[in-house]
């Protein structure tokens, strides 16, 4: 399959490099962000950070929902640097996508409570690795079953996590 | 995690802009946090607005209404959030299939054994035959092929758990027979009481994940009721509402005159009432350190996680387990 056809959420990337299992359970409905205070302040911090930024929530094809649109930036809010890595992939995705519709953008990572911001510019060595990701997420988002849980440093504090570890002696 | 709120007095529930206010007989106004609410419980009579109907939903909140007598008798139920279709096929598929409908129903009765063995093994009073009896009967479960008889095995260590509460039960409390519709005496009344709490707390968390309520397997997946509900109910009846009713007797918390009869229906009244959903509600907030998620659960978080093993039964990630109180 031509990876410029795959499209995915946002939400997606930036799952598939916090952990592959989050991913396929997100994918297949079973989500448990609903549940997680964790969740809900990241939230709260989305709709209160920027309130002067005109275009907010944007929404891109029925499927992309970005953040913030500011000129030539794209800008994403996220609570804490710890997954930047994933942050910076999902970023780098939304200006893939636009760029394959003719739109080129650069990318803004807002994390306000650190008040850091990180610059993103997309270069053909991440077009080539958001592509590969495509490909990655496809296949397993479409396995039949689940990846096995894998024990990370940040298991304890995702919403997934009593869902992962649950389990009787 | 968000508050049950109780409503005894007769009033008119109504959403105005965007709060929530009961105003009772006497005209008092009293607005309630939605955004804190998990469920409400109807005991009283009360008026509605559809504003208010149409604003529940929102924030997920369930209304349970409550007869007369102060049994269940419906729940508003918000609109599904959390579907899953790829989790619906898959539960019903285990429906379907007759082995792994009755692997499941098995665990359910098995579970509900143990927490009724360790209830009464906790009186002196309790004879030994009751025990020894209730522990060959659960050796039936593991070999039985068909749900009805499932249920029979499952009836006839009832029927031993039911005989030996009036050796548990202190205080001039006595059960000649368990007696449902309607309860005919105290004793009987406080368990019917319990049990319907316990449907709508189940059928809570049922809620908050993405298991179908209405695909059961012990119980027959009927067009009455959520029937699920009742399926994972059976395993914590005995550890959460027999334990509360013990307490309450024993402890001298409830007495005969908190129950009012009315051709041959016992019910709890008012007082009564009050007083158990409040034993009820700090059970339910008590904590245990659970060993494999090593952080603290409450006994509402483990009906959750019936919830969760299911789910991970269901999507062939790992067979469940049902919970057996190691505490």
């Amino acid at each position: 399959m031509n990876s410029k056809l795959l499209k995915v959420q946002g939400i997606k990337v930036n799952y598939y490099c916090v952990c592959k299992r989050k991913l396929w359970l997100f994918s297949k409905g079973i989500t448990m962000e609903q549940n997680s205070n964790r969740v809900l302040s990241g939230k709260v911090i989305h709709e209160s950070s920027y309130p002067r930024m005109k275009k907010k929530e944007v929404l891109v094809d029925d499927l992309l929902k970005l953040d913030i649109v500011d000129g030539e930036y794209i800008r994403e809010v996220k609570m804490s640097s710890k997954m930047s890595k994933a942050d910076r992939m999902q970023l780098l995705y939304y200006l893939y996508y636009l760029k394959q519709k003719g739109i080129e953008k650069k990318g803004l990572v807002n994390y306000v409570k650190e008040k850091k911001i990180e610059e993103i510019e997309l270069t053909a060595k991440d077009e080539k690795e958001i592509e590969k990701v495509l490909k990655e997420i496809n296949k397993v988002v479409t396995a039949k079953t689940a990846p096995k849980v894998k024990k990370l440093f940040y298991c304890k504090k995702c919403a997934y996590y009593e869902l992962c570890y649950i389990e009787e002696e | 995690m968000n508050k049950d709120y109780y409503i005894f007095s007769h009033g008119r529930l109504k959403r105005k802009d965007n709060t929530v206010y009961f105003i009772d007989g006497g005209d008092n106004k009293r607005s309630l946090p939605i955004e804190q609410v998990d469920k409400l419980h109807l005991f009283g009579e009360i008026d509605l607005n559809s504003k208010l109907l149409n604003f529940l939903p929102r924030f997920g909140v369930m209304l349970n209404f409550y007869n007369y007598y102060g049994y269940y008798s419906g729940t508003y139920y918000p609109r599904e959030k959390n579907v899953s279709g790829f989790m619906k096929v898959k539960q019903a598929e285990y429906y379907n299939n007759h082995e792994s409908r009755l692997f499941l129903a098995k665990t359910f009765v098995d579970s509900a054994t143990h927490h009724i063995l360790r209830n009464l093994r906790r009186y002196e009073e309790v004879s030994k035959e009751v025990i020894e009896g209730i522990e060959k009967e659960r050796n039936n479960i593991e070999t039985t092929d068909e749900i009805s008889k499932l249920m029979g095995v499952e009836g006839r260590i009832r029927k031993w758990y039911y005989k030996s509460f009036n050796e548990i039960l202190k205080n001039g409390f006595k059960m000649n027979k368990r007696e449902k519709r309607p309860p005919n005496d105290p004793v009987n009344s406080l368990i019917s009481f319990g049990n319907s709490l316990m449907y709508t707390t189940v059928l809570g968390e049922i809620y908050k994940t993405q298991v179908d309520p209405t695909i059961s397997f012990l119980h027959e997946p009927s067009t009455k009721r959520f029937s699920l509900s009742l399926d994972l109910a059976e395993i914590f009846k005995p550890l959460i509402i027999d334990s509360v009713v013990f307490k309450l007797i024993n402890n001298r918390m409830i007495k005969k005159d908190h129950f009012d009869n009315e051709e041959g229906i016992c019910f709890l009244n008012e007082k009564g009432k009050k007083k158990f959903i409040s034993e009820y509600d700090k059970k339910l907030k008590t904590t245990i350190k659970h060993r494999k998620l090593k952080r603290k659960v409450s006994y509402q978080m483990f009906i959750r996680l019936e919830c969760y093993k299911l789910i991970k039964h269901f999507i062939e990630d790992q067979t469940y387990k049902s919970l057996k109180a190691w505490w």
